[in-house]
């Protein structure tokens, strides 16, 4: 049987990833991409825990995880379709009206 | 949880009623909206909206009568839930009062924007009385997509768009570390009941994984709350987004994520919170004040003094737990009125399209409407802190339960900000009366339903600046629903001793 912490290491670096990506990438929709490899990092150690603990709450917790990402990609994607309408772009460079 | 009984009972939905109020008559907005036109769009949504935040006032005052325990240990009717909903329902009102007349100046269409105002106020509601990891983090979305949407309601207007991206990209990043600390609490302590958590963090061996749980929730809670170093995206969000929005969006949620992390942090006994508060509560006041000193927009400056007032509320959660909790609480009700009261003028003054602004239009504003520039000048006092408004013992309240915890270091800093603070507000009150305006046009006047909603906010400031006791007693009768729960034997006393 493979070991808890491989799996916990796996969704470390699968999280971390997507922290790297949001920081670094600079097409909006890569950056929610990144977004979505880092929930998904958490839904492996939420299954990884819950064999651990042979509690299957851990488990169901992945499909709320899941859905509400599908609400927000639904609701994400709508306001990068607003944005490209009124900037012709994505590129998080270039959509600096307002001065970081 | 025995596995037969799956059906909730009828008690269990009056535990989440001004919830289910809020969410019907969401659903009755967004039917009813594709048959109106424009105008009637934007009065007859509105007044339904405005409905529907009354009834879950009434809502809450009747699940107030029955506190307990709903959808097998989901959710918890306490008095700290209950002080909630009611600032976050009337938070709701007030908003939908001072959002009639902005719309019509802006020509936006009214129903999706009243709709999720009650959507997003459900999900603020339901992540005060919850009392477990997943539903928090379900509640947390529900509010937070809805304000995703509110940001960028000016959808034409390009910086309102941008605003709402940036919002939903930091804004979901947050939310995935929160969740990755909810997963390793999970693993910690085997269970997302903050109850339960509670019990194994008391039993003296802390596992290293709560800690690194507790660091990754509160990063994640810190985003959503505006607190330095995770500020960043504050500024711009409140530029862009329409005026009401962001007197929404600078109270309500985060008057319920202040509720989350009171819950997680004193109620799961939350391990190493002193510094991790101490860290972000020094960074934010002096960072989020340093910020607002150089801004010549006044919705960046009052963004930039959220950020300090989040600062000064987390010095309250360093503190003990029985002074610490109430001058919380308290720090968020007065915060809350204050800010929309100057937000609603600002989005009065702003006129169409948004654009007066900056410092320089309120210049002679004291000449050109002198009640509106009052109005201000008294929201802006109780933001520094002057005494008879809600501000002074706001303040007074969280640096004495610091100074109780020994935090002297921490106060200290606090009062050198509060001086600091005093300065970018008071030169916005000098703007308005010293100097010479440029343009001398009429101000628009103040139409019924905004001068209600100023009216309600002002009255509210005073309130609480002038009697405190009734709140304050009503936010210490709750401690002991957080640093002493009883799961099963939930009493009933929180709620009698108020009255």
């Amino acid at each position: 049987m493979v070991p808890l912490s491989y799996y916990l290491i796996l969704s470390g670096i699968l999280f971390a990833c997507g922290v790297t990506g949001f920081l670094i990438k600079r097409n909006i929709i890569t950056i929610f991409m990144s977004i979505e490899l880092m929930l998904n990092g958490v839904n492996l150690s939420f299954v990884a825990f819950a064999a651990q603990w042979h509690a299957l709450s851990g488990q169901i917790f992945v499909f709320f995880v899941m859905v509400v990402a599908a609400a927000e990609a639904a609701v994400g994607l709508a306001i990068i379709i607003a944005v490209y309408r009124t900037r012709e772009t994505l590129n998080v460079d270039q959509v600096n009206l307002l001065k970081l | 949880m025995n596995p037969i009984q799956i059906i909730p009972h009828a008690a269990d939905y009056v535990r989440i009623l001004p919830e289910l109020v809020l969410s019907v008559f969401g659903m009755i907005i967004m039917l009813i909206d594709p048959l109106l036109d424009d105008r009637r769009s934007r009065s007859l949504s509105g007044a339904l909206a405005l409905v529907g935040s009354l009834v879950a006032i009434i809502a809450t005052w009747m699940q107030s009568q029955s506190p307990g325990l709903g959808f097998w240990n989901m959710v918890r009717v306490d008095s700290f839930s209950i002080f909630f909903h009611f600032l976050i329902a009337s938070i709701t009102a007030i908003v939908i009062l001072m959002s009639y007349e902005y719309m019509s100046v802006q020509e936006i269409r009214g129903g999706e924007y009243y709709g999720l105002i009650l959507f997003g106020a459900c999900g603020m509601m339901l992540m005060s009385s919850a009392v477990e990891l997943v539903l928090v983090f379900i509640a947390l979305e529900i509010s937070s997509i809805s304000t995703y949407v509110l940001a960028g309601f000016r959808r034409r207007a390009a910086i309102s768009a941008e605003s709402s991206v940036k919002y939903f990209l930091l804004g979901s990043f947050a939310t995935g570390f929160f969740l990755y600390g909810v997963a390793l609490m999970f693993g910690a302590t085997g269970s997302t009941t903050i109850d339960a958590i509670g019990n194994v963090l008391r039993s003296g061996h802390i596992p290293v994984l709560a800690y690194m749980a507790i660091a990754f929730m509160f990063v994640g809670l810190g985003f959503k709350v505006a607190a330095a170093p995770f500020h960043i995206w504050t500024p711009d969000v409140y530029e862009g987004a329409p005026s009401p929005v962001v007197a929404f969006m600078s109270t309500a949620p985060k008057a319920a994520v202040f509720a989350v992390l009171l819950r997680v942090l004193f109620e799961a006994n939350a391990p190493g919170r002193i510094w991790l508060i101490w860290v972000t509560a020094a960074l934010s006041m002096t960072l989020g004040n340093i910020g607002a000193l150089v801004q010549d927009n006044v919705k960046r400056l009052l963004a930039y003094s959220s950020i300090a007032h989040a600062g000064y509320l987390l010095v309250a959660f360093a503190a003990l737990p029985e002074n610490g909790i109430p001058a919380a609480m308290f720090y968020t009700a007065a915060y809350a009125f204050t800010n929309i009261g100057a937000f609603a003028v600002v989005s009065h003054f702003g006129g169409a399209g948004e654009r007066r602004v900056t410092m320089e239009d309120y210049a002679g504003l004291g000449k050109r409407s002198p009640l509106l520039a009052a109005t201000l000048t008294l929201f802006l006092l109780s933001l520094i802190g002057i005494p008879m408004t809600a501000g002074f013992f706001a303040k007074f309240y969280v640096f004495s339960a610091a100074i109780k915890a020994n935090l002297v270091g921490l106060t200290v800093i606090g009062f050198l900000n509060s001086a600091i603070a005093a300065y970018y507000y008071l030169r916005i009150i000098v703007v308005m009366y010293m100097r010479e305006e440029r343009d001398d046009s009429p101000v628009a006047p103040v139409p019924f339903a905004l001068g209600m909603a100023l009216a309600l906010s002002l009255f509210a400031t005073m309130y609480l600046g002038i009697l405190p006791g009734r709140m304050l007693d009503y936010a210490s009768s709750s401690v002991s629903d957080l640093v002493a729960p009883a799961m099963q034997t939930m009493p009933v006393q929180g709620i009698a001793q108020v009255h």
